[in-house]
């Protein structure tokens, strides 16, 4: 039995790195410090939905075949192709997405990462008006007011909390965890008088029905001294639940609610009483908290990027943060979904200029959000092959996007039998990235950590960077050996 | 009570999805975590829908079955909530509004009871839908 300390759990954009893992004859036993997530995904990495060997379709099924068939399959496809979509790359290693760098450029394809379906319009919207940012070390020593809009951390990042933001120790700033635990006993306390009193007194039966959202006015505890959590979104998540204070937004809305409270920062006047459902006397109660504070960030998730204005949500909340800097100190950072997603932004932007949807074509890099992004160009039709590695759009696309997907080729690499490996034609098993692989990978603050190597991989399966390579070199002998036969045809 | 409830839908993330995905996408927890709606109880009493039962949910770009179950946290009049996943896939608008992301958040789509469809496994469904 080995005990293996400071583990980073290769799930989400937190990349916790203080997870201890027990192994016991190759074998992940026990896992401490994790989320439910973490331990779902340290003890299901063995389980009976993994990938055993290559799988190539053959009259409509999916047989198992060598590992050498498959690459030389894999190879064929790309390299006949004359616009194949690389997609995926943010569940795998830096190293990896170097590999699919030099393999877009090769094959001349569109070379694209989830941020597509992600964080694409964050990124877009910092390339509009740039970002106010930092690490989260700086975050969780110092922030005093903590907003968390249109993401729930409770259940997409469930250590995000306790790690870096209200419920951890920092340098400056306390933890609230106890206030947390009190407000919860005390919720507990008055949820036992309210069915004692029913015992007495039989309810209606529709009592317990709320016809429509009910505001509260922000409570006192903003004013207090020490760290506040606000949520903003437009239902009542779990983060929503934790929250000092939580603001139910109409959907489709935070665009108004955002630019309503820069008006308010600057100190101009509203001629409404509410803005997206929210009442305007309560919104400045909010924004005089936040003015009045020493240090803010705002995270925000899918609920601005995936709703009605997408990047242009971003942009507004940018500029609401530029606002507040004129009057305190303000940061804003995305909550990034995988856990390397931001390396696959950061490598790709390194090696080809730009971080996501960057079409090889014509031989140089090209980025045109709608027009080579992975999405669109399969919306269009426009693809003949693609390769999905590390990520599952066969889950993630909406459904014209896989029919287009599957209407080609497809090839996939991924450890476990997820919904594109039971749709793709030549399937590749790997190796777990941060428990049977090692590698680098970038957490949500651009901040590069080591993946460790905790057990090694089942026999004959290959890492994404070594399958990759493999395939690379394929592609490259059968494009000389088309290259020969033309000349010699010549 | 009403034949069909108009209504706007959210696509998004829980714990249950987040820990069924690590589990195996074929996995039983998978299933029971993506294939569900969440809806506002009041809503689910206009409908006359019990927490559990079956609903058939329908927008312009298809339409999928799946149990729903009453949003426990406050009132969300008018929404629906669905866990990534291929049967959110089935119905979420594709419109990416020329900048590479779909609507996967605020679009409008309808609900209506199913007692007597049954929801479609993960296999049944990518089936149904792809041929494969």
């Amino acid at each position: 039995m080995s005990v293996i300390n400071s583990v980073t759990c290769p799930i989400c954009g937190c990349l916790c790195d203080d997870i201890e893992v027990t192994v016991v004859n190759n074998e992940v036993v026990k896992i401490k410090n994790g989320c439910a997530v973490c331990e779902a995904k340290y003890m299901g990495y063995k389980s009976e939905h993994r990938i055993r060997q290559p799988l190539i379709r053959k009259e409509g099924k999916l047989v198992p075949v060598s590992m050498d068939e498959a690459i030389h399959k894999a190879g064929e496809i790309l390299a006949n192709a004359n616009y194949p979509i690389l997609y995926g790359w943010s569940s795998t290693n830096c190293e990896a997405q170097r590999v699919g760098v030099e393999l877009a450029e090769e094959v001349g394809g569109v070379l694209d990462n989830t941020a597509v379906v992600c964080h694409g319009p964050s990124l877009m919207g910092t390339q509009e008006v740039g970002i106010p940012t930092s690490t989260l070390g700086q975050i969780r020593h110092r922030a005093e007011v903590i907003i968390y809009w249109g993401c729930d951390p409770w259940s997409a990042h469930p250590r995000h909390l306790e790690r870096y933001t209200s419920f951890t120790e920092g340098r400056f700033e306390d933890s609230e965890w106890m206030a947390y635990i009190n407000k919860v006993k005390a919720a507990a306390g008055k949820k036992k008088l309210a069915s004692a009193r029913r015992v007495e007194t039989p309810k209606k039966a529709h009592d317990t029905v709320a016809e429509s959202v009910v505001f509260n006015k922000p409570p006192e505890i903003l004013q207090k001294e020490g760290r506040k959590l606000i949520v903003i979104d437009v239902r009542k998540s779990m983060s929503a639940e934790v929250a000092d204070y939580f603001i139910q937004v109409q959907p489709n809305k935070d665009y108004e609610l955002m630019q309503a409270m820069r008006a308010l920062v600057r100190d101009e006047e509203l001629d409404v009483d509410e803005v997206a459902g929210v009442p305007v006397e309560y919104l400045q109660e909010v924004v005089d908290v936040l003015v009045n504070c020493k240090f803010g960030i705002i995270f925000f998730g899918m609920g601005l990027t995936q709703s009605a204005g997408k990047f242009r949500n971003v942009e507004v909340a940018i500029s609401l943060v530029r606002d507040l800097n004129m009057r305190t100190k303000f940061l804003i950072m995305p909550m990034r979904g995988h856990f390397n997603v931001t390396g696959a932004n950061i490598v790709f932007a390194w090696q080809s200029g730009y971080a996501f949807g960057i079409d090889f074509s014509l031989g140089y890099p090209r980025y045109n959000p709608g027009e080579t992004t992975s999405m669109d160009v399969l919306l269009r039709g426009e693809s003949d092959a693609a390769l999905v590695i590390a990520s599952d759009p066969g889950a993630t696309f909406p459904k014209r996007a896989i029919q287009s997907l599957v209407k080609h080729p497809l090839i996939v690499i991924d450890p476990h039998m997820n919904a594109t490996a039971m749709l793709g034609d030549v399937v590749f098993p790997s190796a777990f990235v941060g428990i049977e692989a090692e590698g680098t990978a970038y957490r949500m603050d651009n901040v590069p950590l080591p993946l460790k190597k905790v057990v090694e991989p089942p026999k004959g399966i290959l890492s994404d960077e070594e399958i990759l390579k493999r395939i690379l070199e394929e592609v490259r002998i059968i494009k000389s050996q088309k290259l020969n036969q033309k000349t010699e045809d010549a | 009570m009403q034949q069909k409830l108009h209504v706007t839908l959210l696509t998004g993330r829980t714990i249950e999805q987040g820990v069924g995905k690590e589990y195996g996408k074929s996995s039983p927890e998978y299933f029971a975590a993506c294939s569900m709606v969440y809806m506002d109880a009041g809503d689910m009493k206009k409908l006359g829908v019990k927490n559990g039962t079956n609903v058939m949910v329908t927008t312009p770009n298809g339409s999928v079955v799946l149990r729903v179950v009453k949003y426990p946290r406050g009132a969300t009049p008018g929404l629906i909530y669905i866990p990534y996943g291929p049967w959110a896939n089935a119905v979420v608008s594709n419109a990416t509004t020329s900048i590479g992301m779909p609507s996967f958040k605020g679009t409008p789509a309808e609900v209506e009871p199913a007692p007597d469809k049954p929801v479609l496994s993960m296999e049944e469904l990518l089936r149904k839908e792809f041929g494969r």
